[in-house]
């Protein structure tokens, strides 16, 4: 299983949980796996596609999963994935 | 995570109708929310133009004090603050010494160099900060590439805030130093600006902290709309054909555009088209590389490497809005190698008397970059944002020049000589001293 750290606005959808725990063997699948937990969460992160949508940013154990393999990144037994929204500039 | 929220709008205030997403277009109520629940998009600040454009005259503004604040209708604040740093209003300057160099007919810079911590931010910051009081909330905080970091500490140190202060642990050291004499709790991340950065983002969910650039979002990028109102107000109530200015999230890119728009929309200044040339640093420039293949796709830069540390952005959240900006406007985003950057600094100063940190840099070598593309044509009028002072970055000036000694005629630092006057002239001869 892996962590998945949840953002207050995404909250309301997991009733209140900051965290839970999901299978899956990589990104794509844990994000499904999520959804499928949490289905409200689908409209907030998915885009037409299925995939996360433009606004989403997925972190892997504090790395950005586009440096890694995106959502075909593998994800072991122990990982963290942190969603958050993309919002950058300083 | 607390959301605070302000009372609903009364006839004063009301020209603030709330937050709406960018994407989805929901509707959100002012507070210290910045993404949309629904689609995680952006959330920004909607005005009644109407409203707003009935008291915003230019008699009006002519009347008020000087600084971002005579503006108040097109700014997501009730009423100007009771307490605030002198921002804005700083100099739309003729660089008719500078302008041949680069290959410009009119030139003009707009001097943001000598806002009260020496940048740009301190508009977007003197906005956040406003709300972050009517918010109630303990403490000041920014994730920084330098120039935010003094901009924050500074606005909290006028409001008797505490101020935290995340940057890239290597950041330049005049930065750094900075945001520490305004009493900031400096904390450095091992890590680049888009490490801190993701990290400020779940320590604001966690902490309630007002992050200006995070929680705080929707009224700070409001601030660099300033911009463009004081360029049209300096040019007598009218835009330039072209705005040169550096990307770096692209947020500041692209509000000086809505600012341009909201002043058409209220009736300030005819509509007339502005290109937008952006510029970004080689070392780091995913908005740029973007442009150039032609995509809005922005591909994450891991790890920037370049001497323009105020523009490095690897993930920048509104790249994809500074390329459609350049594109629809008939404008460009241009990269700018160091050494040309380097140059730009020492050609500005030494020409104009204006000493920018690299970002200005880069956006004046942009200037040309762009007028060598012919996105900028003959008899154009340019205003090029600098937006930052050269006191911050002390040693990019030098970068790439070998050889910094002065001899009679050439400038530079001169070697030490006695106090005498025949050492100085055998000096100025050229000899030994």
């Amino acid at each position: 299983m892996s962590t998945v750290r949840i953002p207050p606005t995404l909250r309301t959808s997991t009733g209140g949980a900051k965290q839970v725990e999901v299978q899956g063997s990589t990104v794509r699948e844990v994000v499904t796996g999520l959804v499928a937990a949490y289905p409200a969460l689908g409209a907030q992160l998915l885009g037409e596609d299925g995939d996360l949508n433009r606004f989403v940013n997925a972190f892997l154990n504090d790395t950005d999963v586009r440096h890694l393999e995106a959502l075909d990144t593998p994800v072991a037994d122990g990982d963290t994935l942190v969603l958050l929204p993309a919002m950058a500039g300083g | 995570m607390a959301i605070a929220t302000v009372p609903s709008p009364t006839s004063s205030t009301n020209r603030i109708v709330g937050l709406r997403c960018r994407s989805c277009r929901r509707a959100d109520p002012i507070g210290l929310s910045y993404v949309c629940p629904a689609c995680f998009g952006p959330l920004e600040v909607e005005y009644d133009y109407t409203i707003a454009g009935r008291t915003l005259t230019p008699a009006a503004i002519a009347a008020r004090p000087p600084g971002i604040w005579r503006y108040v209708e097109l700014l997501p604040v009730d009423a100007p603050p009771r307490r605030s740093l002198p921002v804005g209003s700083t100099p739309l300057l003729a660089a008719d010494r500078l302008a041949p160099s680069l290959g410009l007919d009119r030139l003009w810079i707009k001097d943001d160099t000598r806002n009260p911590s020496l940048s740009f931010k301190d508009r977007a910051v003197a906005i956040a900060a406003a709300r972050a009081v009517e918010f109630g909330v303990e403490a000041l905080a920014c994730a920084s590439t330098g120039n935010l970091a003094g901009a924050t500490a500074a606005a909290a140190a006028a409001l008797g805030l505490p101020a935290y202060v995340f940057i890239p642990a290597d950041l330049e050291p005049a930065k750094v130093d900075h945001a520490l004499a305004y009493g900031a709790t400096v904390v450095p991340i091992e890590g680049t600006y888009d490490d801190v950065n993701r990290l400020c983002l779940e320590v604001a969910d966690e902490t309630g902290w007002g992050f200006v650039n995070i929680n705080l979002r929707p009224f700070y990028a409001e601030g660099s709309k300033t911009l463009a109102f004081e360029i049209a107000e300096s040019l007598g109530w009218r835009s330039p054909d072209v705005i040169v200015a550096p990307v770096a999230s692209g947020a500041m890119f692209t509000r000086v555009a809505r600012g341009f728009e909201e002043l058409v929309e209220i009736g300030l200044i005819k509509r007339r088209p502005i290109r937008f040339v952006g510029g970004q640093a080689t070392g780091c420039a995913p908005v740029a590389t973007a442009w150039a293949a032609g995509t809005d796709e922005i591909v994450p830069v891991r790890e920037p490497d370049t001497i323009v540390r105020s523009l490095a952005i690897g993930n920048p959240a509104d790249g994809r809005y500074a390329v459609e900006l350049a594109n629809e406007t008939g404008g460009s985003i241009e990269a700018i190698d160091d050494a040309i950057t380097a140059a730009a600094i020492r050609d500005v100063a030494r020409l104009e008397g204006i000493y920018p940190e690299t970002a200005g840099g880069v956006t004046l070598a942009a200037a040309a970059a762009a007028r060598r593309r012919g996105v900028i044509r003959p008899g154009d009028e340019v205003v090029a944002l600098v937006t930052g002072n050269g006191l911050k970055t002390p040693d990019a000036r030098a970068f790439g020049v070998a050889d910094g000694v002065a001899r009679p005629g050439q400038p530079g630092l001169a070697p030490a000589i006695r106090p005498s006057l025949s050492a100085f002239e055998r000096w100025l001869d050229g000899g030994a001293t």
